[in-house]
């Protein structure tokens, strides 16, 4: 963003009125009180999340059944991306939202405070029913959590147990929490900029929110149709999947996909807005092709919703539609390729300095550019139909997902943890969280490429002999990948709680933009009077 | 996106804690709960009540504390323009959402039905077009007949429209401060809303009765009964917010400057109109 001068100055009013104690979170319409809890709620859900695959990793690390059933497996792989998904990495991206969105362009709060809290108070709830089934089943009660895999594909989703009933009625409940969310972000960012901010002065995390919540407003309520048709089919006597009656399976998989492709880039575009704002400070240079970066992501959000039958090109289609969907997905590399290309452009021949920020930065950009290139593969009509539902899916997504969007949630978090908390983290701990998740994350994914080259298919609890080896090492760097993210969770809770030296206002030396103006913590209300930018 | 702000150096209103977001949270939480057990067979229904009551009691409260900050002034242009923002959004992810049945509608009619063709599998005399009714027999789609366009599916579009022109009136008549037309107005709306509704109900009671047209009845009776009982349920919401529209306007709310929940309840019922009008054509008629 370019950066303005500041005519106003919010008041250093620290007292807030209202509750305490715990009547404080619970009714809360601050967004800085919000924003913690979403923040919070990811931690917790992420190590429940973690918990859950290195279960399968447990049993994967030989061949046979040795310590996990089929049937609890299924549910195992299945409710990890579910609450992965929606409960650690959505709501993270929803705390950034919420506490520095009204801190960059200068606004008071949210534009809807008490919507604001109900869109928290719904994921507990929710992650509860999701997985209460699981919890049950492991005490002998019900026929478990579930087990259809988080695409929850009929028929198998049809036929299966009650889990899928709770799965249903959790993803519901996310739903709303995320329209509301999203219809907040996007009515914050319209309505409550500071005077003279116009759109093409929005800080890139603006901006980068504002395409997910149109992409989330358009696409959580076409997943909530499709699953509302699961469930009538299952309890209603509906025909929607059944072709006994006329219906189709893969119009499901439609449903599902115009939802879960832009989902990909839901989970992404938050975290693309703010890696710029990372390197431009740690690179003590302008960020380059702003406005290029705006309409890359843009284009993107617009893309993403015309590509989604590329998730399952080996269903059946006919050529054109394949060939339709091929090309329309290759095309969105050329814009995500003009913000690698602006990324790289930031930090050129910048006075770089590696505090864990930018570390996790560097890595996102390089981890998430192999699950890139080898999307990109996937994409190819011929190609796929080797790759399809195999470990080498499983391992692009994770370059995705966890290199793109776990590590970038880290970068956000020791960038602005300072900014939240008003103390330093440790940065000798974020330096070993940081080379310890990149080397037992690179040993736990890369090899599932070549096991999934060789043929070794996803979802399944057993596997053919001569792919032991490489699932060994995957199975020890998932512990140790998990066992790192252990270093995050100390390094976060000692830093809040107090521990590390006072941060000053702009905490980094080469910070910009309208958050780091103020005090470190920021006052409970901030920003009002609003600032003016010239 | 404009780039124009009205409000200068203003403070926006930020309301203070308030425990409604959180017992919503809860009661959708115990209706959610109550309703998995139930369609598994471990609970009776009124197990569902609880938490539709914490639901209607929060709507209730949290709508009603709105109404107090408008009243006394608390609402200036700026809080206008979220809610009015706000407002259209949720509209938006509402099209959205009927938008996903419509999608399933189109694909059945289009390639799901005449693909199973190639299949064998249905029934031996299986023709796989539209709508899939009356040529039994078979488990899942046993002999039915389709509902027609022209009894009261005509008439209800007519009851609609007709709305949409009462809602309307009360629009102009506000706008010029005209009490009496807004209030006739607002009431015509709302009746026709409950006469649409009414003839709805009969239209379900005929189809289940004497057509043998049912929820079951293949996948022409998923779409058909998903569709209208979506919109209805939605009618049925608009012709609420338009009643307690029209209440306050009768305790005197509402001036020609003032009057969001007036215009974001003249939307929503819009958007039912313009539902119906889409499932007038490719539901009952086409």
């Amino acid at each position: 963003m370019s950066t303005g001068s500041i005519a106003a100055h919010g008041h250093d009013d620290h007292a807030h009125h209202g509750p305490t104690g715990l009547a404080r979170w619970l009714f809360t319409t601050n967004h800085k009180d919000i924003g913690t809890m979403y923040l919070m709620f990811s931690m917790i859900m992420f190590l429940i999340g973690g918990s859950l695959i290195l279960s399968v990793r447990a049993e994967l690390f030989q061949p046979g059944i040795q310590i996990i059933q089929p049937e609890l497996f299924n549910q195992l792989i299945g409710l990890h991306a579910l609450v992965m998904i929606f409960a650690a990495l959505m709501p993270a991206a929803t705390g950034f939202a919420n506490w520095m969105l009204p801190l960059q362009i200068g606004a008071p709060d949210m534009a809807l405070p008490r919507l604001n809290n109900w869109g928290f108070w719904l994921l507990p709830p929710a992650g509860t029913i999701l997985l209460m089934p699981l919890v049950l089943y492991l005490f002998g009660i019900g026929t478990g959590g579930a087990d259809a895999g988080w695409t929850l594909y009929p028929p198998l989703s049809a036929q299966s147990g009650w889990g899928i009933d709770f799965a249903i009625l959790a993803l519901h409940l996310m739903g709303i929490s995320s329209v509301m969310g999203s219809i907040n972000v996007v009515v914050t960012i319209l309505n409550m900029r500071a005077p003279g901010m116009t759109m093409m002065k929005l800080p890139m995390f603006a901006w980068g929110w504002l395409m997910t919540a149109f992409l989330l407003i358009a696409t959580i309520p076409v997943l909530a149709g499709a699953i509302t048709m699961l469930l009538t089919d299952r309890h209603f006597g509906t025909h929607f999947f059944d072709a006994a009656g006329g219906g189709d399976p893969i119009l499901f998989q439609h449903l599902f996909w115009f939802f879960g492709h832009p989902e990909v880039y839901i989970l992404l575009l938050p975290i693309w807005g703010f890696i710029p704002h990372i390197l431009e400070t740690f690179a003590r240079k302008p960020m380059y092709g702003y406005k290029a970066q705006v309409w890359s992501l843009v284009c993107i959000a617009a893309l993403s919703v015309i590509v989604w039958a590329h998730h399952f090109f080996t269903a059946g289609m006919p050529v054109q539609a394949l060939i339709y969907f091929m090309y329309s997905t290759m095309s969105i590399s050329v814009p995500l390729a003009v913000l690698f290309f602006c990324w790289i452009a930031t930090i050129w021949r910048g006075s770089m300095t590696f505090e864990t920020p930018m570390l996790f930065a560097l890595g996102f950009i390089i981890l998430f550019g192999i699950g890139g290139l080898t999307g990109l593969v996937l994409a190819d009509v011929a190609a796929d139909a080797q790759y399809h539902h195999s470990y080498f899916v499983v391992a692009h997504f994770h370059y995705t997902l966890f290199a793109g969007g776990i590590m970038g949630v880290m970068a956000g978090v020791y960038y602005w943890l300072p900014k939240m908390t008003g103390h330093m983290y440790s940065e000798k701990l974020g330096k070993a969280h940081f080379w310890l998740t990149v080397i037992s994350f690179n040993l736990t994914f890369m090899p599932q490429f070549f096991v999934g080259l060789a043929g070794m298919p996803r979802r399944i609890p057993d596997y053919a002999l001569q792919f032991t080896e490489f699932n060994v090492i995957s199975t020890i760097g998932a512990f140790a990948l998990g066992l790192s993210q252990l270093i995050f969770v100390y390094n976060v809770v000692t830093t809040w709680r107090g521990k590390g030296e006072k941060a000053t206002d702009g905490v980094w030396e080469g910070s910009k933009g309208l958050e780091w103006q103020l005090s470190s913590p920021p006052p409970h209300h901030s920003w009002d009077p609003q600032p003016v930018i010239k | 996106m404009s780039d124009s702000h009205a409000h200068g150096a203003s403070s926006y209103y930020v309301p203070s804690h308030s425990h409604y977001p959180f017992t919503l949270a809860l009661g959708l939480f115990a209706l959610a709960l109550a309703a998995v057990f139930n369609m598994n067979g471990k609970v009776p229904g009124w197990a569902m009540l609880p938490g539709a009551a914490v639901i209607i009691y929060v709507v209730v409260g949290w709508f009603g504390d709105v109404i107090r900050e408008n009243r006394s002034g608390t609402f200036k242009g700026w809080e206008d323009r979220a809610f009015r923002l706000g407002m259209l959004y949720f509209i938006g992810s509402e099209v959205m959402f009927f938008a996903a049945f419509f999608g399933a509608l189109f694909y059945v009619r289009q390639l799901a039905v005449p693909d199973l063709l190639s299949f064998d599998m249905l029934y031996p005399t299986y023709e796989g077009s539209w709508p899939l009714a009356g040529k039994g027999p078979s488990d899942a789609i046993p002999a039915f007949t389709p509902m027609g366009a022209w009894g009261l599916p005509a008439l209800n579009t007519g009851l609609l429209l007709t709305s949409g022109v009462t809602v309307t009136i009360a629009h102009w008549a506000l706008l010029r401060d005209n009490r009496t037309w807004l209030i006739l107005g607002l009431a015509a709306t709302v009746l026709l809303g409950a006469a649409f509704m009414a003839c709805q109900a009969v239209e379900y009671h005929h189809a289940y009765t004497e057509l043998g047209l049912t929820l079951g009845s293949g996948v022409y009776g998923s779409t058909f009964f998903m569709l209208t009982g979506f919109h209805g349920l939605h009618v049925t919401i608009g012709a609420i917010i338009l009643a307690v529209v029209l209440g306050r306007t009768l305790k005197g709310h509402f001036s020609s400057k003032d009057h969001f929940a007036f215009e974001a309840a003249a939307w929503y019922w819009h958007f039912v109109d313009v539902v119906w009008l889409g499932l007038f054509v490719f539901v009952y008629w086409l």
